[in-house]
């Protein structure tokens, strides 16, 4: 059976590439907008891999992943961090939020595919 | 696996052209005493998306533009820093490049002014650079957050220090340093063995990084030296794993641009046996990860992005607060509730229903003739086609309305740049905005409203001092006012400042050789503008006063169908009303017989109609007939001899006259006789034929023939001349 991924991002363009290049290699792609949509969606499905953008509206990436560590299903569930800052302190934050890693915007296709690959198998 | 980005391209123009337009809208509305801190979020996090979406795909000149836009703009919504007119101002134009940025891309590689970006670039670093703190934070203890473009020198520091327990804790000097300017932590760092090697960008001098480390380290365990490349802005990692175990030594190549804060493999096995909690893994970790834990999350040769100051207290405040963004929601809802129609489809729908009732019409006229209780059946029917057509024609033509929001959402951009320009405070007020028009009439309206606003402002509205000298307010207001009346939309431009001149007007007419007196009513005078090359301007501006304006959007208005008024109080303002049909299409018009032939005059022209008493038309030598209606003479069109045809009623008093007005002039249209009242269809003539004086369009009436659409304004010019 196929892993699902869910990938957060209020960028439509930035969506469209993730889902692409991730059901080229043959995942499902579950697409949210923001972060409250994608805790809905998260929810609603069997998520095996969540990839979060920092900045959105309505609920922010930070939030969304403490938020998916409240539940009970999504304790151990991989949730990586697509942000533009690499800086200490963003990663600081994503680890008190319990990511497991994080990866920098922008990423060519095949780095994405390198690091879904490395926790996904 | 390479994957064509381009696919995505399209999706990232119109994202970054919304981005892009929400941005704008946004600062206009800022209060710079206040601002909404939810708004500055939103302006972030719109400049934060165009850059992620730049970089991603490719178009690194607007990256570079929206990062330095982004760097102030993230100071601003952490409200670090105090807001000031000079910054919007900058962000409009940062907002103008980007845009021009954008459509050089969109259109396969126009020119782009590279000099306007550079000075954007270099306007926002200053503004970021001379930006006063905002009250409230003490900014103190923040790194320098200035872009990387910044005046600030960059060092190299090396420091070594011991390993043994007495020794500082290497987290309190990077705090140290981190009050002074920006760390990075560099290539060549050995956590193990006790060398620390930074990049540290300050506007502090050396002598002061020297005095701040001796606190903690010997003198000569210190080097410092001037990095040649400006703040470490590389991201040349492009990852990393919150577990230190994938930290080894050799860490330094790792450009990955990736990381994990648990083992990968260790993922993997948690998630199969569902452990509980046990992510950032530690205990796994050999001797140096807790050295290097001590430094908080970072290992020595990890990425070197830019190190944010991040006061959680006011970002868990913001998280969640905001509960709508339109943008955001608009553009995704809008593939749930709105299709996107090519215009020549709906078109092509729009002539295929007007043909319908064209053709309903005639049916309707022949069922007339029937027997009314034989075919009772039919005339049921024919009612209840004539009721569905007439609905389906109200909703086709609904198709192609539009808010009058298109047009006005663009003035608050220009008066705020115009009038900064013309040194006067003005406020634009707009009412209406939901008002509905035929799209074709949108893009038409745009360029004379333009006009009439700068018209407003440049002419219109005084200076504050002279406002304040008038007793007035030293700020002006222009009106833009959208309404319906009747079957027609009504626009009005307003505003609250000088009023026309009479007197200036007159005189400047006089010089040009106009017949102009001062018998003259006030609203014959104010007409007196629309003539071609009018100008009372004293100073011909790039904005105005060349005099090429009035009279192009009067003849514009008009061949939309429309009309143009203007009303003025001297001293106390003025107002211009255009008055435009619904929709292009459809016509009310009062159906003339001349001859063998009809012709439509539109209802909106016609004042009264009456047949005259003989003794009440006179021959005036040289100038033709008129004839005397209240107290007026009304000059005399015969609408045959216009179109050269032998007509059935030869005499006026035999015939009807038609009184019609257009630009304050009236005149009096003899024919043979009314028809009738009838909604037409508006059909072109010159696609279909050619252009032909004096009409406007056809229309094909009940009985299958073709009546003509007289074009009221150029008969009345006609007849002046």
């Amino acid at each position: 059976m196929a892993k699902t991924i869910l990938a957060v991002d209020d960028s439509a363009s930035i969506r469209q590439m993730v889902a692409f290049t991730l059901k080229g290699a043959g995942y499902d792609v579950v697409e949210a907008a923001d972060g409250q949509d994608g805790l809905d969606k998260a929810k609603s499905k069997s998520i095996n891999l969540v990839l979060t953008d920092q900045n959105m509206p309505k609920m922010d990436g930070l939030t969304l992943i403490k938020s998916l560590r409240a539940l009970p299903q999504y304790k151990t569930v991989p949730i990586l961090m697509l942000t533009t800052e690499a800086g200490d302190d963003m990663k600081a934050q994503g680890k008190a939020a319990g990511a497991t890693g994080w990866l920098v915007k922008p990423f060519d296709p095949q780095k994405l595919l390198d690091v879904v690959k490395k926790v996904l198998g | 696996m390479s994957i064509d980005m381009s696919q995505f391209y399209q999706v990232f123009f119109d994202e970054t052209a919304e981005h892009l337009a929400a941005m704008e809208s946004l600062l206009l509305g800022l209060d710079i005493e206040s601002p909404d801190l939810d708004d500055l979020n939103a302006i972030f996090r719109a400049a934060h998306s165009i850059k992620g979406g730049s970089g991603t795909f490719g178009f690194t000149d607007m990256t570079a533009v929206t990062h330095v836009l982004e760097t102030l703009l993230d100071r601003l919504r952490k409200v670090e820093l105090q807001i000031t007119d000079e910054m919007v101002d900058t962000f409009l134009q940062a907002g103008d490049v980007l845009k021009a940025q954008l459509d050089g891309h969109q259109s396969g590689g126009a020119e782009v002014d590279q000099q306007a970006v550079d000075e954007v670039c270099a306007k926002l670093e200053r503004l970021a650079r001379d930006a006063a703190p905002a009250g409230t934070v003490a900014a103190s203890a923040a790194p320098d957050q200035a872009s990387p473009h910044s005046a600030e020198q960059v060092y190299e520091v090396r420091v070594e220090y011991a390993q043994d327990a007495a020794s500082t804790d290497p987290q309190t000097l990077l705090d140290a340093l981190g009050a002074l300017g920006r760390v990075e932590m560099a290539a060549g760092a050995d956590a193990a063995a006790g060398k620390l090697v930074m990049k540290f960008a300050t506007a502090a001098g050396e002598d002061e990084i020297r005095d701040t480390l001796a606190f903690f380290v010997q003198p000569e365990q210190v080097s410092i030296a001037p990095a040649n490349n400006a703040a470490a802005q590389t991201e040349d990692v492009g990852y990393g794993f919150f577990d230190d175990v994938v930290v080894p030594q050799a860490a330094a190549a790792e450009d990955d641009g990736y990381g994990f804060f648990v083992e990968p493999d260790a993922i993997k096995s948690q998630v199969e046996d569902a452990q509980g909690y046990g992510f950032f893994e530690e205990a796994a970790s050999p001797q140096p990860a807790e050295v290097v834990t001590n430094i908080e999350i970072e290992s020595p040769a990890r990425s070197n992005g830019r190190r944010t100051v991040d006061d959680p207290t006011v970002t868990a405040a913001k998280v969640g607060r905001r509960d709508h963004d339109k943008v955001a929601v608009a553009a995704s809802s809008a593939d749930a509730s709105s299709i996107r129609v090519s215009i020549e489809k709906v078109d092509q729908l729009i002539n295929l229903v007007g043909e319908l009732v064209i053709t309903q019409a005639m049916l309707a006229q022949t069922a007339s003739g029937v027997d009314p209780v034989l075919y009772e059946t039919l005339l049921n029917g024919m009612a209840q086609l004539d009721r569905n057509t007439r609905d389906l024609q109200e909703s086709v033509m609904s198709i192609r309305m539009m808010p009058i929001s298109f047009v006005f959402s663009r003035f608050p951009r220009v008066v705020r740049d115009l009038a900064g320009k013309l040194g006067k405070q003005v406020e634009l007020k707009t009412i209406g905005e939901g008002t509905e028009l035929d799209k074709g009439l949108i893009e038409k309206i745009a360029d004379p409203l333009t006009h009439l606003v700068r018209n407003s402002l440049d002419h219109g509205i005084e200076l504050p001092e002279k406002r304040l000298a008038a007793g007035k307010d030293a700020k002006g207001t222009i009106t833009l006012r959208a309404s319906h009346q009747g079957g027609n939309i009504v626009i009005e431009v307003g505003d609250d400042g000088a009023g026309l001149n009479r007197e200036k007007i007159l005189s400047k007419a006089l010089e040009r050789g106009l017949a102009v007196g001062d018998h003259m009513s006030d609203q014959e005078v104010w007409q007196l503008i629309f003539a071609p090359g009018f100008s009372t301007a004293d100073v011909v501006t790039d904005v105005s006063g060349r005099g090429v304006g009035m009279d192009v959007v009067k003849r514009n208005i008009e061949g939309m169908g429309g009309r143009v008024e203007i009303a003025s109080e001297t001293g106390y303002g003025s107002k211009i009303t255009i008055r435009l049909p619904l929709t292009l299409a459809i016509l009310d018009g009062m159906s003339v017989a001349v001859g063998e032939e009809i012709f439509i005059l539109p209802l909106t022209y016609i004042v009264e109609s009456f047949q005259p008493p003989q003794e009440d038309v006179k021959t005036v030598s040289g100038q033709g007939r008129v004839v005397h209606v209240r107290g007026e003479y009304l000059p005399l069109v015969a609408l045959h001899e216009a179109f050269n045809m032998t007509p059935k009623v030869a005499e006026p008093h035999r015939g009807i006259l038609v009184i019609l007005e257009s630009d304050g002039s009236k005149v009096a249209l003899f024919v043979d006789g009314l028809v009738g009242q009838h909604q037409v269809v508006i059909k072109s003539l010159e696609s279909n034929f050619r252009r032909v004086p004096a009409v406007s369009g056809a229309t094909i009436m009940g009985d299958g023939k073709v009546a003509l659409i007289l074009d009221v304004a150029a008969l009345v010019r006609l007849n002046r001349h």
